[in-house]
Formats: structure tokens, C-alpha cells, sequence
């Protein structure tokens, strides 16, 4: 089911969090790599790891629709130097508009 | 008792409470909140594990001074060296100092006059998860913010040690985090000279009594009180005195309002007709308690109790409406802190009659500004400084 593997992660994640902050002390912060399944995942898994962990993907999806993702896949490239060209980001532009583009507002 | 989940979603109501009186947009912030410890920190609200950027949940703001464990951590690289402090030096240059130097943590420390001062440090972005409408990065809620008791030497000693030209326009400063790709720029960033040579502006080596912790900037780091956050450079390594603005991205493309939007500090040399450097905070408030999603037990005491705070002018009065902004009453206020610190406030609430109490709180500088009951849009979701809301439920 899609988005299943990335909420299960989450989950566990907050109840290991919480359990950790209740019962038996901090729980150690852990990279997120978990995007939703689709074609182009693991091209934009792959090119955005590179800089940053993904949980600004699924936390930004509010905020963004496809001309906004469009936006910042090419800030990625031109002012932070991102190894990505015009092909992939096109590949990377479709799998986060079918899969994070959830603007409200 | 509250299963874990209950507990859970609870805690983020907070959110979702401040969303729905915010035009009524539903869940401010997208996906599950993740607590995370980092090396050295409890448990904080983690909204990116790289670059780390982690928020201080809202019980951690309720003490007077937000502990060094707590404090939020904001970075924007990926490389974040441990410093090393008997080995680290701090480079104090460029074309506008007349004698450079390089300083050792025990010269800093040994040279210059010890000074300490209480000062709110708050992201820019600090809430941009609470902006309608919605506005990309980082999705913050209320904890990118904390108050501290910062101590160190005064930078305008270090500049004038290292003797301030008189064609010195700007000051120029990085830390020890580095980019991973060579594309990445840097991330440097500037004061204009005047704000550089500020009495309050520190080069700061404690936090609370204690050396800096490592990811909040040690072993010294740039505290710039009244200013946000994106000026507190971390892990300072050099400093260049200049006489033309600096033009990095992080200056340049980044952290930057509309020209004319906000009545704060001018940053004149860098400066256009369509933008401009965010530069001090906006008077603020913040409630604390009661903690979102409480129900008061009725007839049982309880207090409305937060934070105020502006750029520096300092907190006039907080005012208070607990029947849906139709009348307004002082809230009392806690001891002054000095004025780049935040102003503590409170006030009992009336607990004698069950259901809902829709409280609203402003705070007013002594500059005269107060908290607006709109958002002023920018594109990077800045200053969020809204009269503050919330329901409380007696039963």
C-alpha cells in the first residue's frame, strides 16, 4: 500500500522515542530513509541522501505542489551543487509531484 | 491514565490547535513527529537528521532559562566537525583589520574582558510549520527558540584588537561545519559593521554556566542578541573585517524578507529594492502552560503562564483575552531578565465554570509594536509573530 512503509517507520519511531523518553532514558536520533514507493524512489532516494536525510520531504508536502518541487530540485542543482542532470531531475520531479504534492492554503 | 498513543497525539495537538485558529488549516505540520536524542541532548522534536535540525519540545521552554540538553540545534551543512578546543584558533582578519590575529580558546578567554548577558535565541524560521499559507523548509514549530545566559567576550574588543579600519562596512563570519558537495556554498554570514560593534554582541564560550555544547556551537560561537538566530554563527573559526558587503549565498539568496515588509534593523549594504536581510526578532509571545490539549478540573487552581519577548526595546505588557479577543487584562509580569531576554507572564485562570475558555495573549514592546493578529506573507515563512491562541477545556 503506498505510503505503508514510510508511516510504519514513523510509528516506530515515535514509540521507540517516547518509550525512550519515558521509561529507560534517550533513544539515540536515527536518519530517516524511508520515501513511499513509486517510480523514481530510489533515484531521489539516491541523489537527495547524498546532502540531507528525506524527512523534509514528507514534512514539506504541505507546502508544495509541482511547480514548487520544480523549484527547489533546480535550487538543489544550481546553488547547492547537486550531481543531478536533466533527465533524473525530470524522473525526480515526477516521482515527488505524484507522491509529495499536497499544498493546502 | 493515557495510553501511549493518546499521550502521543496529545502532544501534537499543540499544533494542530494553533492551525485551526490560523485560518483554519488542518495539520500544521506534515507527517508524524519524531523525537530524537543526539549525542549529548535529551529527546528533541527531530526535523531533519541531516543537516541536524531538532526542536525543543514545548515542556523544555516552561524553566526560566532553556536548558544546554534542550536547546534546539539548527544547522545547514553536513559536516559538522567536533572541534577540538585546545587545538582550535579563531582567525581575526580581512581588508579592513589593521593588525590581524589569530587567537587560542585560553587567549580569547585571557585576553579580554569576561562578560555575560541573558538573550532569547530564535531561528528565523522559527513556527514556519504554523504559516498559512503553507511555505517550504524547514517545518518548525514553536521550540526554534530558547533563552540562555550566554558568556564570553565582547566581539568589538577582538575587532578593535585587531584594529577596525575606517572604511570597515561589514564583518564577515565562519564556523568549523563544512558543505559535502564543492557546489555547496558555504555557510558564512555577515553584520553590518555598527551591529559588529555593539556592546552585546559576544563571542560567547558559555551557555548557562557551562561550555557550549557541541551542537550549539562549541567551542565558541557569535551571539548577536536582539538579531535571529542565522547571525549566532557556531564553531566560529574567522572573522574578516570588509569594506564592500559580502556576497554569499547564504547572504545574498538566503534568509531574506521584502524590502519595507517589517519595521526591524535596516542591513543597508545589503539591501535591494525587492528584498532584504531578515535581521532582529519581532515582539513575540509564546504560551507555555497550559500545555495543549489539557482539560482543567473545575473548581481545581490553574494559571495561563509563557513567554514575551521583542528585539531589545524589551516587554511593555502582555495582555490577555479569555473570552474570544473581546476584552483584554494585563497578565503579571515575572522579573526582567535585562532586555534581550524574554519576559516571563502569567495570570490564574477562572476554573469555577465547565467548558471551553478561548484565551488570546499579545505581548507589546516598549517600542511601541504589538503582536498582529495577521501574518505578514514572505516567501520563506518568517516572523510569525500572530497573537497567540489557545482553548482551554474546565470540566
Amino acid at each position: 500500500m503506498r505510503g505503508e512503509g514510510h508511516r510504519f517507520a514513523v510509528w516506530v519511531a515515535v514509540l521507540g522515542a517516547a518509550a525512550g523518553h519515558a521509561i529507560s532514558g534517550p533513544a539515540a536520533a536515527v536518519e530517516v530513509t524511508e520515501l513511499r514507493e513509486g517510480a523514481g524512489r530510489d533515484l531521489t532516494l539516491g541523489r537527495c541522501i547524498i546532502c540531507h536525510s528525506v524527512e523534509y520531504i514528507p514534512s514539506n508536502a504541505p507546502a508544495m505542489n509541482r511547480a514548487a518541487w520544480q523549484k527547489t530540485i533546480q535550487k538543489m542543482k544550481e546553488k547547492f551543487g547537486a550531481p543531478i542532470t536533466d533527465e533524473e531531475a525530470r524522473q525526480i520531479l515526477d516521482y515527488l509531484d505524484a507522491n509529495y504534492s499536497a499544498k493546502t492554503g | 491514565m493515557l495510553t501511549r498513543r493518546e499521550a502521543l497525539l496529545a502532544g501534537a495537538g499543540w499544533l494542530a490547535t494553533r492551525a485551526g485558529a490560523n485560518e483554519g488549516v488542518a495539520g500544521a505540520v506534515g507527517g508524524a513527529e519524531i523525537l530524537g536524542a543526539l549525542p549529548g541532548k535529551k529527546p528533541l522534536i527531530q526535523r531533519a537528521f541531516r543537516p541536524p535540525n531538532f526542536e525543543t519540545p514545548l515542556a523544555d521552554l516552561q524553566p526560566s532559562y532553556t536548558g544546554n540538553a534542550v536547546f534546539f540545534v539548527r544547522y545547514h551543512l553536513p559536516n559538522i566537525p567536533y572541534v577540538d578546543a585546545a587545538a582550535w584558533r579563531l582567525e581575526v582578519g580581512g581588508p579592513s583589520a589593521q593588525h590581524p590575529l589569530v587567537l587560542s580558546l585560553r587567549e580569547l578567554k585571557g585576553n579580554f574582558e569576561h562578560v555575560s548577558i541573558n538573550a532569547v535565541n530564535q531561528c528565523s524560521g522559527n513556527r514556519r510549520g504554523l504559516f498559512a499559507p503553507r511555505v517550504p523548509g524547514v517545518q518548525w514549530g514553536n521550540g526554534a527558540m530558547g533563552h540562555a545566559l550566554w558568556a564570553g567576550v565582547r566581539l568589538r574588543d577582538v575587532l578593535h584588537k585587531a584594529g577596525v579600519a575606517a572604511d570597515a562596512l561589514e564583518v564577515v563570519f565562519n564556523g568549523a561545519d563544512t558543505p559535502l558537495l564543492p557546489g555547496t556554498p558555504d555557510f558564512v554570514k555577515s553584520l553590518p559593521i555598527d551591529r559588529a560593534l555593539d556592546e552585546n554582541t559576544l563571542i560567547a564560550y558559555e551557555m548557562n554556566g557551562a561550555p557550549l555544547p557541541h551542537w550549539n556551537g562549541a567551542p565558541a560561537r557569535l551571539v548577536v542578541p536582539g538579531w535571529t538566530g542565522t547571525y549566532w554563527v557556531k564553531h566560529l573559526t574567522d572573522i574578516r573585517i570588509q569594506p564592500a558587503a559580502f556576497d554569499g549565498f547564504w547572504m545574498k539568496s538566503a534568509y531574506r524578507i521584502p524590502t519595507g515588509a517589517f519595521a526591524t534593523a535596516r542591513f543597508a549594504s545589503q539591501e535591494t529594492t525587492e528584498n532584504t536581510p531578515v535581521t532582529e526578532m519581532v515582539v513575540n509571545s509564546l504560551i507555555t502552560s497550559p500545555a495543549p490539549a489539557t482539560r482543567l478540573r473545575r473548581g481545581a487552581p490553574a494559571r495561563l503562564a509563557g513567554k514575551a519577548w521583542d528585539a531589545g526595546a524589551g516587554i511593555a505588557s502582555v495582555e490577555v483575552s479569555l473570552d474570544g479577543r473581546q476584552s483584554w487584562r494585563p497578565a503579571k509580569l515575572g522579573r526582567d531578565l535585562g532586555r534581550f531576554a524574554w519576559r516571563e507572564f502569567e495570570l490564574p485562570l477562572d476554573t469555577s465554570r465547565s467548558g471551553p475558555i478561548e484565551v488570546a495573549v499579545r505581548a507589546r514592546s516598549r517600542n511601541g509594536s504589538i503582536q498582529p493578529e495577521k501574518l505578514t506573507p514572505n516567501p520563506s515563512g518568517y516572523h510569525d509573530n500572530i497573537v497567540q491562541t489557545a482553548r482551554v477545556e474546565v470540566s
